[in-house]
């Protein structure tokens, strides 16, 4: 008869203290210890960290090319992961969403001692379309909108993007638009600075005889930002 | 003279924290402060971050000044860009403070009160302290610009490069 046998076992283990391997009678698994830390940096042959790196650019320091080139390499990659155009465009966004949050505070710390964080929706929005613009691209954007319809949508208009230089579009993904990259900096740099977006995508301008490149970045921002944005204003602030 | 210093993330996570003593007038750039106090100066930045929530709205600056205090302790706060906090919390006699209403404390000695009014956190809200604390804040913030534009860096991440520390050490030495 086992069962008798097993209950004579288990009377004899908790008659004796547990001893600390004994944890099969039990149900908890005492925690290994923490390892100790182990610093796994390493330096280059020059001793020289990302801290010697100076933050402030030479003029125009990357090459076109060079960039095209990464970009390409970079949209093959999201194209092969993906089965649909806004499947690629969220991808892109995604890949561009780290670079905004970091390049509003390169681009605050480069304006120098008289840098000021933007607080309210028009102060972020001209950030966006004059500093980021020229930080990224060399030049301002070529406008800034309000919709008519929604209080809190904005458009920004760049007539030629020059991330879609050397990208061309397959007749069947003609709604695909690689400027979604841009649209992810963008979105990086309003959630980092507070203003929360329901999302920033880009969109094709359609029927500019001049400009067939022409790119509109959405910015839908959530409805708690206008209602802040509304309540300082109220307060006089 | 004691400091302790902290950096805040987005969700107000810590994510780097050190303490210091003051170098200049006799300092030895130790922290001296006392067992309670490691705790209790964590609880006062994190009170003093909803000060920081009030204010950053109606402030442009990215130095926000001396936004609290509590006792002894005065909390300077540099906010960046992407909604990072720097929190600097200075101490000039953190051997007197009483955290408690016990009476465990031992009395105030009066050799280091009295060597503490040369120094910045004595004044909180003088010039001369402002334009140290904000020195201080503008050099630690460049490092911080050069750490998070790691492209390896993410968002909230925990900051251990060794390098860093020193190089907020430096700052420390040099300016407070």
């Amino acid at each position: 008869m086992p069962a008798p046998t097993t209950a004579t076992a288990t009377a004899t283990t908790n008659n004796n203290p547990p001893t600390p391997l004994d944890f099969k009678e039990s149900d908890t698994i005492p925690l290994p210890p923490p390892k100790p830390f182990q610093p796994s940096l390493r330096h280059p042959a020059s001793r020289k960290s990302i801290y010697d790196r100076a933050l402030s650019r030479p003029p125009s320091s990357t090459s076109l090319p060079a960039f095209a080139h990464l970009f390409n390499t970079l949209i093959t990659y999201h194209h092969a992961k993906s089965a649909s155009v806004s499947e690629i465009e969220g991808r892109l966004n995604r890949a561009g969403y780290p670079i905004g949050i970091k390049m509003l505070d390169l681009l605050l710390y480069r304006q120098g001692g008289k840098a000021v964080r933007p607080t309210r929706l028009l102060d972020l929005l001209q950030f966006v379309h004059g500093v980021l613009w020229r930080g990224l691209f060399g030049r301002a954007a070529d406008a800034l909108e309000q919709s008519t319809s929604k209080r809190e949508e904005y458009m920004i208009v760049d007539n030629e993007p020059v991330v879609n230089t050397y990208i061309s579009i397959p007749k069947e993904m003609s709604q695909l638009n690689c400027a979604a990259f841009v649209a992810g900096i963008i979105e990086g740099v309003c959630d980092a600075s507070g203003f929360g977006t329901e999302g920033v995508s880009a969109h094709w301008g359609e029927g500019d005889e001049m400009w067939p490149g022409k790119t509109i970045f959405l910015l839908r921002f959530q409805e708690k930002v206008v209602e802040r944005e509304e309540g300082i204003k109220a307060a006089g602030g | 003279m004691s400091y302790y210093f902290t950096i805040i993330g987005t969700r107000d996570n810590p994510l780097f924290e050190v303490e210091f003593g003051t170098s200049k007038v006799g300092g030895d750039g130790i922290a001296h402060f006392r067992d309670e106090a490691k705790h209790m100066n964590q609880f006062i930045v994190h009170a003093a971050l909803d000060i920081v929530e009030e204010i950053q709205w109606t402030n442009k600056d990215m130095y926000l000044k001396r936004i609290d205090s509590y006792q002894n302790n005065h909390v300077h706060c540099f906010l960046t860009g992407g909604n990072v906090k720097f929190m600097l919390l200075m101490n000039p006699d953190p051997m007197a403070t009483t955290y408690s209403a016990y009476s465990t404390s031992p009395p105030s000695r009066p050799s280091t009160a009295r060597q503490s009014t040369t120094l910045l956190a004595a004044s909180p809200n003088s010039q001369a302290t402002e334009e140290a604390v904000r020195a201080f804040m503008l050099e630690v913030y460049e490092h911080w610009v050069k750490c998070i534009m790691n492209p390896f860096y993410q968002v909230n991440q925990v900051v251990t490069s060794p390098v860093f520390q020193n190089r907020v050490g430096t700052a420390a030495k040099k300016y407070l």
